[in-house]
């Protein structure tokens, strides 16, 4: 029996009062994510059972109960304030899937500071544009990652703490600090803050269409509907082994890959290691996982190999698939029948939504293709875009909206009321995205409705590229679009006009894929670089990106009126 | 010593280890599942191969395991241009 039983029956009276009970929460009182995912399930009587199981490409291994959780989060927490680190203060976490970056997540909640996750692969670029703009203070890394730490340091007067967890001090510079866990003493008792339901805790970052990316800023209450998601929709039961691919460098490697199963006292499995097939089923054999949260770029990855490879391991464990990050095509639904005998499950949501707002469940019949329905006490719908009224017409496309009052959607962009403002219309939030839904209240992904590219499961900002892009010396003009990619779902494409006395050639376009995969992120490199004398633009000079996207998607370029002629 | 290994060993250090970063690159080191070069870096290593070598890699043979360590990269290039 799945834990959400009937979704139906879970429609009726739903209120969010059923997670804050559970919790033992009471609005007004005093709530704190880390307390909750570590102390409450040691006071449950679990400390002993197995928190984080995890492993590394060369395949060492540690494993931490509920009661170390605890510990060594108190351990974290009280030397980030014995460095005089402040509450509401943002701390960074910029690491690989260390054990110190889960349970240094955990502290950092727990002395009251806001936790700030980077993807440790961004370059010092994209680095420095987000610590800039939260006025970071310390900056928890690894020794690998260190040397981009340094590059930027000078130019971030806020950051006062760089902290690494892998290297002895004598290695160390001024204004570093050595931290080894495993050297550490283990802190029993620690004060947590007594943070309430609206108190700062988690910053991501995300990108928008315009200007650098925005810092999407979640509170401790948000831990209400994280809860509840990943008891639903993930069905995480007791004796569940799960595992989250994501990286908590993104926000489903937070809710999700620490959170979620944390709060509901699961044991969660972590590897530490890139993609590989075999690898990964090794993985699923060893830990014998039952519940996997995936994401499309990865399963047609896993496709690519076939269902023989999946053969030659016991994947018997796994009972549970859901998937994140982009729409996930019926053919990998339906493949993942073959492959493992269980169907993925799709689950749509994003930074600023904090948990899945629409999604399949467990024991609701799946369309493969489809995203599913509104997760109870979420009301969505798809709207007109001109109007901003809800289309009430099976099939007919529009603008994917949520009422605003969720638990975990965000309070606000960091220093950014104006873009925060920009996301709502009649009263509703938009997400971006464009959809339709079926006479069955199944919702159907369409596309983006801006110009951000979804790329393996990651929104990309095209200004951020456009910008660092005009950073390389033979570059006079830039545009960046998405592409359509049979495994990323889209990349990243970029438009170049070069400066005089500079001259097309792969050389040259290498050159500048590279350029921009150091300074921003893998992520962020164009796969592709079309060289152009000119850009469409308007006649204001503004370079009309949609026209490129179009051309690129095959689809009809729409009213070029106010094109300059080229 | 192997030309190829060597070219494409060389490459890997400069373009994806981190000046600063002392962490060695043999031709057995794990290159996508030891998080040296993620799956979308492996484009531009792709890329560089092809131009360097004047072949085509098929997008179905250019997967993580091909490029997994400079040894599998060296045969993948040598499946295309066996005197590389």
């Amino acid at each position: 029996m799945s834990n959400i039983g009937s979704y139906e029956e879970r429609l009726q009276g739903f209120d969010w009062s059923i997670a804050e009970q559970e919790l033992g929460y009471t609005p007004g009182g005093r709530i704190n994510i880390g307390w909750y995912c570590s102390d409450r399930i040691c006071d449950l009587g679990l400390g002993q059972k197995h928190a984080l199981l995890w492993e590394d490409a060369q395949g060492v291994a540690k494993k931490f109960t509920y009661d170390d959780l605890r510990c060594y989060s108190n351990s974290i927490a009280a030397f980030l304030q014995g460095l005089g680190i402040q509450p509401g203060e943002r701390v960074c976490l910029f690491m690989d899937r260390v054990p110190e970056l889960y349970i240094g997540f955990v502290a950092i909640l727990k002395m009251g500071a806001v936790v700030q996750p980077l993807f440790s692969a961004f370059g010092d670029e994209s680095l420095w544009t987000r610590l800039e703009n939260a006025q970071t203070t310390a900056i928890v890394t690894q020794k690998k990652h260190l040397p981009k730490v340094r590059k930027i340091k000078d130019k971030l007067p806020y950051l006062k703490h760089i902290i690494v967890v892998d290297a002895p001090q004598t290695t160390l510079r001024e204004g570093e600090t050595s931290f080894n866990l495993d050297e550490a003493p283990k802190v029993d008792v620690f004060e947590v803050y007594p943070s309430t339901a609206e108190t700062p805790s988690v910053l991501h970052y995300t990108s928008g269409t315009t200007g650098q990316p925005k810092g999407a800023q979640h509170v401790h209450y948000s831990i209400i509907s994280q809860y509840l998601t990943a008891k639903w929709v993930l069905d995480l039961q007791a004796d569940d082994i799960y595992w989250c691919n994501a990286d908590p460098g993104w926000v489903t490697g937070t809710s999700y890959g620490i959170i979620g199963p944390w709060a509901n006292g699961v044991t969660q499995a972590v590897l530490d290691s890139g993609f590989g097939t075999e690898r990964w089923y090794a993985f699923i054999q060893k830990y014998r996982i039952t519940v996997w949260y995936s994401a499309p770029t990865a399963i047609r990855l896993l496709m690519r190999e076939g269902t023989e490879v999946a053969r030659k391991y016991d994947l018997s464990s796994l009972r549970h698939l859901a998937s994140v990050g982009e729409p996930l095509n019926a053919e990998a639904v339906i493949w993942s029948q073959e492959a493992y005998g269980l169907q993925f499950h799709d689950t749509f949501w994003q930074t600023e939504t904090g948990c899945m707002v629409i999604t399949n469940y467990p024991g609701m019949p799946i369309k493969p293709g489809s995203m599913g329905k509104p997760f109870p006490g979420i009301t969505a719908t798809v709207l007109n875009p001109r109007t901003f009224e809800p289309v009430n017409q099976v099939g007919m496309v529009g603008l994917i909206a949520l009422r605003p009052g969720w638990p975990s959607m965000i309070r606000g962009y960091w220093n950014n009321p104006t873009g925060y403002a920009n996301k709502f219309a009649n009263g509703w939030y938009l997400c971006g995205d464009r959809a339709s839904i079926d006479r069955d209240g199944y919702y159907w992904f369409v596309g983006r409705d801006d110009d951000v590219i979804n790329t393996g499961g990651h929104l990309v900002g095209p200004f951020e590229i456009e910008s660092a892009l005009l950073e390389h010396p033979a570059v006079a003009e830039s545009a960046a679009v998405a592409k359509p990619d049979p495994v990323n779902m889209e990349v990243v494409k970029a438009f170049i006009t070069l400066k005089p006395g500079f001259e097309p050639s792969d050389d040259l376009e290498l050159e500048i894929m590279n350029f921009i995969r150091k300074r921003l992120s893998p992520l962020a490199m164009p796969q592709e670089i079309e060289f152009s004398p000119g850009l469409p633009k308007t006649r204001s000079g503004k370079i009309m990106r949609r026209v490129l996207r179009a051309r690129e998607f095959g689809e009809p370029v729409g009213d070029i009126s106010t094109l300059m002629d080229e | 010593m192997d030309e190829l290994m060597k070219t494409v060993r060389e490459y890997v250090v400069r373009e994806y280890i981190e000046e600063g970063d002392d962490r060695e690159v043999t031709d057995t080191t794990p290159l996508i599942s030891g998080g040296i070069v993620d799956s979308f870096s492996m484009v531009s290593l792709k890329r560089f191969l092809e131009r360097k070598y004047q072949i085509q890699i098929p997008d179905a043979q250019a997967t993580p395991e091909a490029f997994d360590s400079v040894t599998k990269i060296a045969e993948l290039v040598r499946r295309f241009k066996p005197d590389a």
